[in-house]
């Protein structure tokens, strides 16, 4: 019974750590905008490199979508819908979702590690004794690059998984489903809507990964044991928190 | 504490019944330790008693229990942030491991604390940074990455930065742990000489006893959250304590016994002392 509220407690306050340091980094976010040369660079960090990961995915799931979905709508003979179908699970669900998934294992748990090393090689404690406060120099840069970059990679997983070499390379090219009728479907029940609900959820998705990394990270036991469990913590709970949030954003935008 | 308190104007560092201590374990138990402006003051021990611990205090870092830390008159651990960070401008840090920025250059981290805290233009930067470096003779090693410096080197680098601002202070955490002795002479040559010639305050934390009591103007040993001595080299080695003794020659048996507590080993081994 006590170790059940000791665990609680342990819960509740660490959340509510989590909050005073997040209250910390957005108060650094606007001296980190005032050099944006380090904010590029965390971009580049974070967003570009994982380019790959998100495209081949991307690329992937489109691809398995188009094969799982025509099999069924062609039953129906109804294989012209079959890019409304890719569109909207990946819109709506698989993009946001997996980008953000990957997102946490490839940027999330690398920013953790950096920032723990960091913090066990004592260099956040010599910027600190040089006047110089972490939170701006270190952390919300990071923590800024990671809201950017997750709404920007969700829309390349998109056009990947929808256009490019997903759903329209094995629907039309490999299945032969016409392509007029591919897009002209897709154009006439995708809207607006839809597409801003995506940014929504990624940017939502960006803002809780890159808390949770920069987070762990900074308060991680400064051993290598410390950095590995923030790592392995960063993946596990970001992964949690994104489908846990993505179930709330869902029943809310959809009511 | 018997400590003769010199004039007020000579003390850079003031520390007045400090006490300190991570949960249930005391690291200090109401310590005084005087920093003399312009000295070399050594802070000797054995492993584990919170030396490091006290630059964290001093440098504000980390709160005390009881205590004041007073730098230049002012009360380190009264200050609001803002105000700790501009004194903290007139102390330098020396890490144990140099504590590099792993995502710059040997110029750019020299060039970091200059660029955060001075407006100057880009050429007296450079000026600025390789003045720094020429003084631990790394002049040469401005463009090499922090992984490619040795740990000796590394340490130089930390150094030049830490001067960088041109602090009135410069704290040493463990400077010679882990050198080879060529390293460890050039480090030695290099705290007495700058010291001497950029007319700065000194703190060296070691336990390398021989190398800083060489070096250093005065000294304290602290153990078991105390003082256990304090003076110059030659009053330290004089004194008549016979655990201060033991931990100046490093000699393996005496007040510190080189058994840990057990059973009389006879009766042990015959299996008598159940």
């Amino acid at each position: 019974m006590t170790a059940a509220v000791e665990i609680i407690a342990s819960f509740l306050a660490g959340l509510g750590r989590a909050q005073f340091f997040l209250l910390n980094i957005l108060g650094g976010v606007p001296a980190a905008l005032a050099r944006p040369r380090l904010v590029i660079q965390q971009l580049y960090m974070v967003g570009a490199l994982s380019l790959i990961i998100i495209v081949i995915s991307g690329s992937f799931i489109g691809m398995v979508l188009a094969l799982q979905g025509y099999r069924t709508l062609v039953r129906f003979g109804a294989e012209d819908s079959l890019g409304v179908l890719v569109t909207l699970s990946i819109i709506r669900e698989l993009g946001p979702v997996v980008t953000a998934l990957l997102f946490a294992g490839r940027a999330g748990s690398a920013l953790a590690a950096e920032i723990g090393l960091m913090k066990a090689t004592d260099q956040l404690s010599a910027m600190e004794m040089m006047a110089t406060d972490p939170i701006k120099r270190v952390i919300a840069p990071r923590f800024v690059a990671g809201v950017i970059a997750v709404p920007l990679l969700t829309a390349i997983f998109c056009v990947m998984a929808i256009g490019i070499a997903g759903g329209h390379a094995i629907g039309v090219d490999l299945l032969g489903v016409d392509a007029g009728s591919y897009w002209s479907q897709i154009r006439s029940s995708t809207e607006i809507a839809d597409i801003q609900q995506m940014l929504i959820k990624a940017g939502v998705f960006g803002f809780t990964v890159s808390w949770i990394a920069v987070y762990q990270g900074y308060h991680a036991a400064p051993t290598s044991e410390g950095v590995s469990r923030a790592t392995t913590s960063t993946v596990v709970v970001s992964s949690l928190a994104i489908l846990a949030l993505d179930f709330v954003l869902t029943a809310f935008m959809f009511r | 504490m018997t400590t003769p308190t010199p004039q007020a104007d000579d003390v850079l560092v003031r520390v007045r019944g400090l006490s300190f201590g991570y949960g249930s374990r005391v690291i200090y138990d109401g310590i005084d330790v005087d920093i003399p402006r312009g000295k070399v003051t050594a802070i000797m021990g054995p492993s584990g008693t919170g030396k490091t611990t006290l630059l964290r205090l001093i440098g504000g870092q980390w709160q005390p229990g009881a205590g004041t830390v007073a730098f230049d008159g002012t009360d380190v651990h009264q200050l609001k942030r803002r105000e700790l960070y501009t004194l903290r401008k007139r102390m330098g840090m020396l890490f144990q491991n140099g504590a590099l920025l792993t995502d710059l250059n040997v110029f750019d981290n020299v060039a970091y604390p200059l660029r955060e805290h001075t407006k100057l233009p880009e050429s007296i930067i450079r000026d600025l940074v390789l003045m720094k470096l020429q003084a631990v003779g790394l002049r040469g090693a401005r463009d090499l990455w922090v992984s490619q410096l040795s740990g000796g080197m590394a340490r130089r680098v930390a150094l030049a930065r830490a001067l960088a601002l041109d602090p009135e202070m410069v704290m040493y955490d463990e400077p010679f742990a882990g050198q080879d002795p060529i390293t460890m002479g050039v480090l030695m040559r290099l705290i007495r000489t700058l010291n001497d010639a950029l007319g700065l305050t000194s703190i060296v934390v070691s336990h390398d006893i021989q190398e800083v009591l060489s070096i250093a103007d005065q000294a304290y040993v602290i153990a078991n959250g105390k003082i256990a001595a304090h003076g110059t080299p030659a009053e330290l080695r004089a004194h008549a304590s016979p655990w201060v003794q033991q931990f100046l020659s490093g000699a393996d048996d005496g007040p510190v016994s080189f058994h840990a507590k057990a059973p009389d080993y006879l009766a042990d081994l015959m299996g008598a002392a159940k």
